[in-house]
């Protein structure tokens, strides 16, 4: 459904010397897959979601959604059917949680009880509803990031047509406790059970081996690894890649890999 | 959250609106109260006091007052920032430049002639508003569109030069255009006229029936730019559209009545505590709001030095500062932020 075809971006900090952030980067993300991006800082992550969702135009290189090329797209096309939580948020009026996830059915013209409804669910699914009418100014770091991923999720809670939906969230679980990064990874898994797509960066090795249909692990602007967890989670590439020295062992409840260091 | 259904305040402002107008109307030098039985002579004048001074002074307070404080929500919306105003943009120190520039060297240039009942000097605020802003804008444009910070930044760069200009139109002014200047700076609707009031009225009233399609925009934009955009709204076409609306909204007000503190921040202000920052109710009742604080004002600058008459400016300034500090102070205690 998201495709991204020998990406090819530079930011120019002067006219002679280009800094290249992503070279000849290809992803595929598919309706009812988790697609986890894995990779150091500055490995260029936050570049390719940014690429991924149409913000920053790379030099070179396509990107396709739902077959049409992503430029092509108006933005309230696009949005209709790609949400994004980009990593930090600036929100600094004092509007409700509930009306901060109502803003997610802003380019929805379903009429207010559906949107009611949705904005619900979207507050139940990130376990915010109890804070429904505090101020989100007045909210701590993790609650305000989980206010903000309900309204990520309610910009595309159920499909309207035959497009595919997605979400792209960077980094969603920066400023979570244990419960609730463990609570977005079930989320994530839902959601893409429902038939959204969804490309997330992570920097929990772990919970990104238990959510993940498919890693991708990069590194220095470039892709590094694509496949399985299982495929992707090796040590000697994630030693050569993170410069760390990890253990792999087999959970024993999910019986996927989990990484000790 | 305790909050006001946006309904209920509109109700509520809009009974007061009438209310107020009535109280304007009343006070001044000459108490005039209707129904008032009174000698057949004075009667008579106080019809004229009421039909050629108050009411159309009051229609103009009413009218300024609205376009003033929605100016307000449009900029503190669209940079974000709930201390913005439209002088941020450039918008009253172009005014000012462009004012002061027509009463130096205007009346040796187009004498004091009056055009449709604008004076030149209004129509050189105008001007100077409309040049200010529109610098402001293209240092902020770039091929990715406008920089909220850039352009906060150049607001405050050609405010600093619109008020170097003004400082020396000044210095080369003589005694009687000083005095001018300051006068004009501290805003005055004394001058406010019918062929004036219907002006005002036409053409701000019908830019301000423009503002509330923005709400679900600036709703939006709150989050953030680039979070606008993946909501699906066209911002940079947005941001022109509310920026070239708003210079002409208070290009327009500055050159009718000169800088009036305070109203566009205070306003808004005192509106989203009680409802919160929704525009869909945030614009229509910071709209009445601002009319009735202003009506009201403008009430108080001619009844406390009775018959003389304090400029608005001064009024408002003095009564919305202390006002906004207290709100201020009780939001930190009720909430210990923002």
């Amino acid at each position: 459904m998201l495709h991204l075809q020998n990406i090819h971006l530079n930011y120019a900090t002067d006219k002679s010397r280009l800094t290249p952030i992503l070279q000849s980067v290809d992803l595929h993300v598919e309706g009812g897959q988790v697609v986890v991006v894995l990779g150091p800082n500055g490995a260029g992550k936050s570049s390719l979601l940014k690429v991924a969702c149409g913000e920053v135009t790379p030099q070179s290189g396509e990107v396709h959604f739902n077959r049409r090329l992503l430029s092509s797209l108006s933005a309230a096309e696009k949005a209709l059917h790609m949400a994004v939580l980009p990593q930090n948020s600036l929100l600094n009026f004092p509007f409700t949680a509930e009306e901060v996830v109502m803003l997610g059915r802003t380019p929805h013209d379903t009429g207010l009880v559906l949107d009611q409804d949705i904005v619900a669910q979207a507050l139940h699914s990130t376990d915010v509803h109890y804070l429904r009418q505090q101020a989100y100014t007045n909210l701590s770091g993790g609650e305000k990031q989980r206010v903000q991923l309900a309204r990520v999720l309610a910009q595309v809670w159920q499909s309207e047509d035959d497009w595919q939906r997605l979400v792209v969230l960077d980094e969603p679980t920066s400023a979570l406790d244990y419960s609730h990064q463990q609570m977005v990874a079930r989320l994530l898994r839902e959601r893409a059970a429902e038939g959204c797509g969804v490309l997330t960066a992570m920097h929990d090795l772990n919970l990104a081996a238990h959510c993940a249909d498919q890693l991708v692990l990069m590194c220095c602007g470039q892709i590094r690894a694509v496949g399985t967890p299982d495929e992707v989670l090796q040590e000697a590439l994630l030693k050569e890649v993170f410069q760390v020295e990890f253990h792999r062992v087999t959970h024993p409840e999910t019986g996927r890999p989990w990484l000790l260091c | 959250m305790n909050r006001m259904q946006p309904t209920k305040l509109m109700i509520t402002l809009g009974v007061m609106l009438p209310l107020s107008l009535l109280v304007s109307l009343a006070v001044g030098p000459e108490l005039i109260l209707p129904f008032w039985q009174s000698a057949e002579a004075q009667t008579v004048s106080n019809q004229l006091i009421i039909q050629q001074i108050r009411l159309p002074r009051t229609l103009m307070a009413a009218i300024i007052g609205a376009a003033l404080a929605v100016s307000g929500v449009m900029m503190q919306g669209l940079f974000r920032n709930p201390l913005a105003d439209p002088s941020l943009i450039g918008v009253s120190s172009g005014a000012s430049a462009g004012a002061s520039f027509v009463i130096v060297m205007g009346a040796g240039l187009f004498g004091v002639h009056e055009l449709l009942g604008v004076s030149f000097v209004a129509m050189g605020a105008f001007l100077g508003a409309t040049v200010a802003t529109w610098l402001v804008y293209r240092l902020a444009a770039t091929a990715t569109g406008t920089s909220v910070a850039t352009m906060l930044l150049a607001g405050i760069a050609i405010s600093a030069l619109a008020g170097a200009l003004n400082s020396f139109f000044s210095f080369i002014a003589d005694n009687h255009m000083l005095r001018q200047i300051s006068l004009w700076q501290m805003g005055s609707l004394s001058n406010a006229s019918w062929g004036r009031v219907v002006f005002a009225v036409f053409l701000l009233g019908g830019l301000l029936c423009w503002f509330p399609r923005y709400s679900k925009a600036l709703n939006a934009f709150l989050l953030g730019e680039s979070e606008a955009r993946h909501l699906g709204i066209d911002v940079d076409r947005i941001k022109l559209q509310v920026i070239v609306l708003v210079a002409l909204v208070v290009g327009i007000a500055v050159a009718l009545t000169g800088t009036i503190a305070f109203v566009g921040l205070v306003t808004p202000h005192i509106v989203r505590l009680l409802i919160g920052p929704d525009h869909r109710g945030l614009i229509p009742c910071s709209a009445l709001a601002g009319a009735i604080l202003l009506m009201l004002a403008d009430a108080c600058s001619r009844f406390v030095l009775a018959p003389g008459e304090l400029p608005i400016g001064v009024v408002t300034a003095v009564l919305g500062a202390p006002f906004f500090l207290s709100l201020l102070r009780r939001q930190r205690a009720a909430t210990g932020g923002l």
